[in-house]
């Protein structure tokens, strides 16, 4: 008797889960008040300046006058006529599937080290993890641009090991290469994430394996790699948009001009150049709407691709 | 197994020392001569230690000091870290929660927003808030960090989720509103993805480059970035030095923070996948 009265007075929840039908205004009008700054801001600083950059692409934009309408010429010029365009596209692709990929080999080959049961491992996976918090700073840009001057540290190790030191800063593609080991030395974000994922890797897989007689080779082809997949697809697609804006290091290193001869003029450095340096704001805009869509298309693909070599384990295995 | 043991750390020992050989170059060079930096450059301990590049360091470029230029990150620094964590908070409430019209629309617009490319946004921000008159000002800085940072509204969302269902019922029954609700029970419960947020907000705005570099252009107002790429900027061969010791003291709070609080790094980034 005294539990049924309870029952009635006291609404049932349940799994907390209401119909939408039972929603009352003033429930969606808290959701969204909950929810307004980031609704404010997206309008804002996000969806008015993508359009407004979508409408400024079509313009010949200074600054100071007003837009002029050009109709499709700053992507003609773009594409048929711009060299330093196709040069910085070039270095940017060059950048982006040599130092991911090497970035994610090394996160993983350090994070497969680093997964045993020694005491040092909290020791070491901050020595290791350390260069990605500070990676992306003015100060280690700096660092590196001197480490690797034509008097730095790398060529006085070069020239004792008997090697010949290297222009880093007068060879274009040395001088991209250096950008790309400065973001392979910040691999550590990704090498957490695989660590994370190597602990989830049932020890009883291995175990298994042992006793079938699999070597180390095999362990890690049939076992480690395809369980690991999903986590490999999902740096590969953040470590890949995040490549494709890298601004800070080429824009140190280089003093913001993208020398030697355009070899470290990534996309971000350029497109920041045409805006800020040339005041070429409609152009500018025209490679941010580029970039914005082939950055698109590669995530896309790499998740097309994913069927092909991404492993999701059936449910119940 | 002994020898084995010892072949294994002595290995990665060696390969921790290659990784942290750039940094320890950096900081023992700032201790060495200016004129004997780039001499010699393959000997990491400096044949005589001088605070010296410290000392002219401080006096920082362009007649403020390294004080000014650490004040004036602090500022940026603090502000858009209160407003972005305490925004996320809130709109992480919202999503993980609430229950309303157009959730699920949102919460895909605040997720895609992560992976949106910022070139794309730049240009139209910038014109945007030179129209405002707010160039050289910190308000372009630190103002949208107000409205919350999607990173960190989807790492709490995350952690919100994981909290019981009941809790919401109770306060509910007991005649909690949605708001007393968020701040008396929710908002104690993700303290540490809030700190988590806080550290890596700390580190991105005590970094940041870009934002400085188009808002802000009087030496009095430059941020510590600002004030190191000046110093590259007017790089000669007397002051390598001082650039050398102003970059390793920039790096010290950060490497400070990251010590005190990498239980909470190590743990954002292996269950949310937050970048560092």
């Amino acid at each position: 008797m005294h539990t049924e009265t309870i029952k009635k007075r006291v609404p049932r929840f349940g799994s907390g889960r209401r119909l939408r039908s039972q929603l009352t205004l003033k429930d969606h009008l808290t959701g969204y008040a909950f929810i307004s700054p980031f609704v404010l801001g997206f309008l804002m600083f996000t969806l008015i300046p993508i359009g407004a950059s979508f409408y400024l692409s079509f313009t010949d934009y200074d600054l100071f006058t007003t837009p002029a309408w050009v109709g499709l010429d700053n992507f003609t010029e773009m594409f048929t006529g711009d060299q330093r365009y196709w040069n910085s596209v070039k270095v940017t692709f060059i950048y982006v599937f040599a130092g991911v990929p090497l970035r994610l080999a090394f996160a993983l080959f350090i994070a497969m080290m680093l997964n045993n049961a020694s005491k040092l491992i909290g020791v070491y996976r901050t020595t290791f993890y350390l260069p990605s918090i500070i990676g992306g700073s003015v100060a280690v840009a700096i660092m590196w641009r001197n480490l690797f001057g034509n008097e730095g540290a790398v060529n006085a190790i070069l020239t004792t090991m008997g090697l010949e030191p290297v222009g880093w800063f007068a060879d274009p593609l040395a001088a991209l290469w250096m950008l790309i080991f400065l973001s392979v030395w910040q691999f550590g974000s990704s090498m957490l994430i695989f660590l994370a994922g190597l602990k989830n890797i049932p020890q009883s897989y291995y175990e298994a394996a042992n006793v079938d007689g699999a070597n180390a080779v095999q362990r890690f082809f049939k076992i480690t790699l395809p369980l690991l997949s999903p986590i490999i697809l999902f740096n590969a697609v953040m470590q890949t948009i995040a490549a494709f804006q890298t601004f800070v290091p080429a824009y140190i290193i280089s003093k913001g001009e993208g020398t030697p001869m355009d070899g470290t003029l990534l996309y971000s450095l350029y497109l920041f150049r045409q805006a800020f340096v040339f005041f070429e704001m409609g152009y500018a805009a025209a490679m941010a709407w580029v970039i914005l869509v082939a950055i698109a298309i590669i995530t896309a693909l790499l998740f097309l691709s994913s069927r092909y070599w991404v492993h999701y384990e059936s449910k119940g295995g | 197994m002994r020898w084995k043991w010892l072949v294994y750390h002595v290995f990665v020992v060696a390969f921790a020392f290659i990784m942290m050989y750039p940094l320890i170059w950096l900081v023992m060079s700032s201790f060495k001569e200016s004129s004997q930096i780039f001499i010699t450059a393959k000997s990491l301990i400096p044949e005589t230690f001088t605070f010296q590049n410290y000392v002219q360091g401080w006096q920082g470029i362009g007649g403020h000091t390294f004080a000014t230029f650490i004040g004036n990150s602090l500022f940026v620094v603090i502000l858009s870290t209160i407003g972005a964590v305490f925004a996320s908070a809130l709109i992480a409430f919202g999503f993980g929660r609430l229950k309303f019209a157009g959730k699920a629309i949102w919460f895909a617009i605040m997720m895609g927003s992560i992976m949106l490319p910022t070139d794309v946004v730049l240009i139209p921000q910038y014109i945007i808030f030179a129209k405002l008159g707010w160039l050289n000002s910190f308000t372009p800085i630190i103002l949208p960090h107000f409205f919350g940072f999607p990173f960190f509204i989807f790492l709490m969302v995350q952690f919100i989720r994981t909290l019981p269902i009941e809790l919401d019922e109770a306060a509910t029954i007991d005649g909690c509103g949605k708001f007393k609700l968020f701040y008396r029970i929710i908002l104690p419960l993700i303290a540490p993805a809030m700190a988590t947020a806080a550290i890596f907000s700390f580190y991105w705005r005590w970094e940041e480059l870009l934002g400085p570099v188009l808002y802000l252009n009087s030496p009095g107002k430059y941020t510590v970035s600002m004030a190191l790429k000046m110093f590259l900027d007017a790089e000669t061969s007397s002051n390598w030095g001082a650039m050398f010791a102003m970059s390793a003291f920039t790096l010290l709070p950060v490497i400070a923070v990251f010590f005190m609080f990498q239980k909470y790094i190590v743990e954002g980034i292996s269950t949310s996948g937050l970048k560092g």
